[in-house]
Order: structure tokens, then C-alpha cells, then sequence
């Protein structure tokens, strides 16, 4: 880490807060740097997909970039990626928030939390695991963190799932499939549970860079 | 389980914390980035940052401030006063603000929320709803109205109405201030709260007249709130952020600790 730091870009598509998820990941080590662009994806080590927002914007502003096939090919790749929040619902096959069809490239679709006994679901929510994951190392199941959302993607495959939440009925609040990581939560508003998270996630991107091509 | 959030909210006046009554006698308590960090160390699940600057060419001091509390505090933060277009609205959330709240500018031009709800998400759309309690009526349930710039215009809207009609408009919290309360260490008016939270799905916050953790208890218990706002005992440290939420837990609410992180 240090100078080292893994380079990180943070895709910028008009649909979040950019200040906290750079500062966030620049606070745990990583050299976050801000995309908007498919060529800036060259020479970055890992990919984050933010967002807060509606699904049907989010996709006609990534694909007015040019950003869809791009997206496709990075995690096709098998290169680290990891979707927070709207980011992470943009992942699945569709959204039922204006019936949009999202990248594909998890099974499954985002649906509303209808029984919730308020939406949208605002607020700080506890976090259990399904299973153990290097994502969580350090963290407690059921610790805080910090949601904004109405809608949540039901995965196709519960061999994903890494933990589930509970407003009204419970959800998926994490996945990981090969080196592709979504968080329906805010790591960046998580306070130290949610840095722990992101410095997690930039020590598995790290890992990843040092092993294939053997260069240290 | 969605914990009970505890919000401090932090005057500023031209990029300064100050406290006061009635915005007379402002006291300059320091670098606005600093007390929030210092809060969200000590607990705070959120900070709110009341913009009430009067100078029209000192408004872009609140973005400055906003931009250093996202560069080392993570915790969500919402900014209100003084946000009039969905140009403003945007400067605010890229500086690093995760909510805008809209008071006298939502009762002036309610198309307002509509308009940064469908550019942003209801999500990052809170509606601040003052509101004083009108004189009884015998026989009858208690009866509010909002009123804007401080207290001091009525606004001929009745609170709980208006709740209902700023949720349809696109508001996704509401933050509701009872004015008869707010400053009188009287604690919160929980009729209040409950009227407005049994009529609308959004969360509600509470603020307004909190002198203890008791009253924080009240308005989540008896003011079925999400959430409960507060200034001056924060500021004045009658009562610490961890103070307030070990009186919730006490009393079986959810609440975030933040003890286990220490360590």
C-alpha cells in the first residue's frame, strides 16, 4: 500500500457522491482515481460502481458514455468490481424501478421492498453473514451500516449471498461471484465498519494484483 | 433491525458554527468540519447542517464546509437552508452532502421537490416541516400549522396535511420541528411527531425541544420517529451522543453502538 497503493477507478456516471467513496477508499490506502470514460479504465487495478438513485437514468447515463460494454468486458475479465448501493442493483438483469433492464451479469432482478414498514429504507440497519468472506474480515455479524435504497436485487443463485439485512422482510445486502463484490449499504457512510469493508475489498485487489502476472 | 438514528445538527453562519435563539446573540463555536467529525467519533449516525448565512455571495461557504466534513467524516450527511433549484441541489451533493432538506423553499414552490426528487431520488429529498401547534379546540384532536422563515410567517398550511402532500410530491424524509418546542428544553411534542408518522411511510425525524436522553426515548416511543435531531445539548455537552443512545437502548430501542470499534 502507500505510494504503492492499488489504483482504483471510481466510475462517475451522475448518479453519487464522489467525494466520500474517493476519500473513503484514499483513507484506506488505495489511489482512487474518478472515471467517466471507458479509456480511462486502462492501467487500474479494481473498478467501483457507486450510485444512489433510480436504475433507468443510471443506465441511459452509462450508456450515453459508452460505458455498458466496457463495464461488461472488466468484470467478463475477472478483474475486481466492486457495486455499492444502486451500483451494486445495476449488476443484476433488471430492475422493477421503471421496469429497466440493468448489465446482466448476475442473475436476478431488483425488486421493491414492498413490506418495509418505511421507504425509503434510510438509515443505519444490521448486517448478518451467510457465510464468512475476506469482504468482512474483522467485522461482526450484525454490525451497523449505513442504507439508502426502496428497491433490492434478489439473486438467482444464493451461493452469492454473503449476508442479508432486515426492513420488513429480509434482503441481500452483499454478493460476491469470482472477483465481482456488491454492497447494497454505503461503505463510505459506514463510519469504521464501512472502511474496514473498503479496506478489505482494496487487500483482496491488492492480492489479486500481486499473484497472476508474478511481478511483485 | 434499522436502528433509531441520533442526528446533531450544526449551525452555519458564512462556514462557522455558531448557536444562538432566534438567529440574535450568534456565538462562533468553532470550524463546522471539525465539531462533525468529532461527533461522528463520538457516535453521531448522521449531520445535519443548517445553512443561515444571510449574504446571498457568502452561500458557497456551506459547500467548502461540506467538502472537508465528506473528506474525513464517513458518516451521511444532509444540508438545509438556503437550496432553491436543482443547480443548487447538485452543487451540494457533489461537494459531498447525501441529503438536501428544503423548508420555506419547499412552501414557496412545492414543484421544487418534485423536480430534485426526479433528478436525484426521493432518498436524497427531506422536507423540513415547521410547525406550532393553533389554539385548542374543545372536543377535538390538536390541530399545527407550518409556518416558514424561523417561526415568524404562518403559512395557513396545516402540518399534517402538508406532510401527506410533500411525501406525494417526492420527499423521502421528513424532518419535523415543533416551533412551540424548539429552544424551550421542554422536550419533543410527541403529538406531533405521532400525528405526522402515523400518516406517511417516509422516516420521520424528530427535532425540536430535546433537554435530555429521556426525550429522545419519548420520541421515538410515543413519537413513533426514525430519527431524532438535536443542537444545543450536544453542542453545550449537557449530554453526550452516547449518553442519548444508552437511554434508548435502556428503554428496548434499536440504536447503533459504536463502542466494539474503540478498541
Amino acid at each position: 500500500m502507500g505510494a504503492g497503493g492499488a489504483r482504483i477507478a471510481v466510475l462517475d456516471y451522475g448518479a453519487a457522491n464522489m467525494v466520500s467513496i474517493t476519500r473513503a477508499l484514499a483513507t484506506v490506502g488505495a489511489d482512487p482515481v474518478v472515471v467517466a470514460e471507458p479509456a480511462c479504465l486502462t492501467d487500474v487495478d479494481a473498478l467501483v460502481v457507486p450510485g444512489v438513485g433510480a436504475a433507468a437514468p443510471a443506465m441511459d447515463h452509462l450508456r450515453e458514455r459508452g460505458m455498458l460494454e466496457p463495464l461488461r468486458e472488466w468484470v467478463r475479465a475477472g478483474k475486481p468490481c466492486l457495486g455499492i448501493c444502486l451500483g451494486f442493483q445495476l449488476f443484476f438483469d433488471a430492475s422493477d424501478e421503471g421496469n429497466a433492464p440493468t448489465l446482466g451479469l448476475l442473475s436476478g432482478r431488483t425488486v421493491a421492498l414492498e413490506s418495509a414498514p418505511t421507504l425509503p429504507h434510510i438509515g443505519w440497519n444490521s448486517v448478518e453473514f451467510v457465510r464468512e468472506h475476506p469482504l468482512f474480515d474483522g467485522v461482526s455479524s450484525g454490525s451497523y451500516f449505513y442504507f439508502v435504497h426502496s428497491f433490492a436485487p434478489a439473486p438467482n443463485d444464493p451461493s452469492i449471498i454473503l449476508s442479508r439485512t432486515t426492513h420488513g422482510r429480509p434482503f441481500v445486502s452483499a454478493v460476491a461471484q469470482g472477483s465481482l463484490y456488491g454492497l447494497q449499504f454505503h461503505p463510505e457512510k459506514s463510519s469504521d465498519a464501512g472502511l474496514r469493508v473498503l479496506a478489505n475489498f482494496v487487500g483482496v485487489v491488492n492480492g489479486s494484483r500481486a499473484t497472476p502476472a508474478g511481478v511483485a | 433491525m434499522l436502528a433509531r438514528r441520533v442526528i446533531p445538527c450544526l449551525d452555519v453562519d458564512n462556514g462557522r458554527v455558531v448557536k444562538g435563539t432566534n438567529f440574535v446573540n450568534l456565538t462562533d463555536e468553532g470550524d463546522p468540519a471539525e465539531l462533525a467529525d468529532r461527533y461522528a467519533r463520538e457516535g453521531a449516525d448522521e449531520i445535519v447542517f443548517l445553512d443561515i448565512t444571510a449574504a446571498h455571495e457568502k452561500r458557497g461557504t456551506v459547500l467548502d464546509v461540506v467538502r472537508r466534513t465528506a473528506s474525513r467524516a464517513f458518516v451521511p450527511l444532509t444540508v438545509g437552508g438556503g437550496v432553491r433549484s436543482v443547480d443548487e441541489m447538485r452543487a451540494v451533493l457533489r461537494a459531498g452532502a447525501d441529503k438536501v432538506s428544503f423548508n420555506t423553499a419547499a412552501v414557496a414552490e412545492p414543484e421544487l421537490l418534485t423536480a430534485c426528487a426526479e433528478r436525484f431520488g426521493s432518498q436524497a429529498v427531506v422536507c423540513a416541516i415547521d410547525a406550532r401547534r393553533l389554539p385548542p379546540v374543545e372536543g377535538t384532536a390538536p390541530r399545527w400549522e407550518v409556518v416558514t422563515h424561523g417561526g415568524r410567517q404562518p403559512t395557513e398550511l396545516e402540518a399534517v396535511a402538508w406532510a401527506v402532500r410533500v411525501v406525494e410530491l417526492g420527499a423521502g424524509e421528513l424532518l419535523v420541528t415543533s416551533m412551540d418546542r424548539d429552544g424551550t428544553g421542554s422536550g419533543f411534542d410527541t403529538d406531533l411527531l405521532a400525528a405526522i408518522a402515523g400518516r406517511v411511510r417516509v422516516p420521520v425525524i424528530a427535532s425540536g425541544g430535546a433537554a435530555g436522553p429521556d426525550d429522545f426515548v419519548a420520541a421515538v416511543r410515543d413519537g413513533k420517529a426514525d430519527a431524532v435531531l438535536a443542537a444545543t445539548i450536544f453542542h453545550r455537552r449537557t449530554h453526550s451522543i452516547a449518553d442519548v443512545k444508552s437511554a434508548m437502548a435502556a428503554a428496548g430501542l434499536p440504536v447503533r453502538r459504536t463502542e466494539e470499534w474503540a478498541a
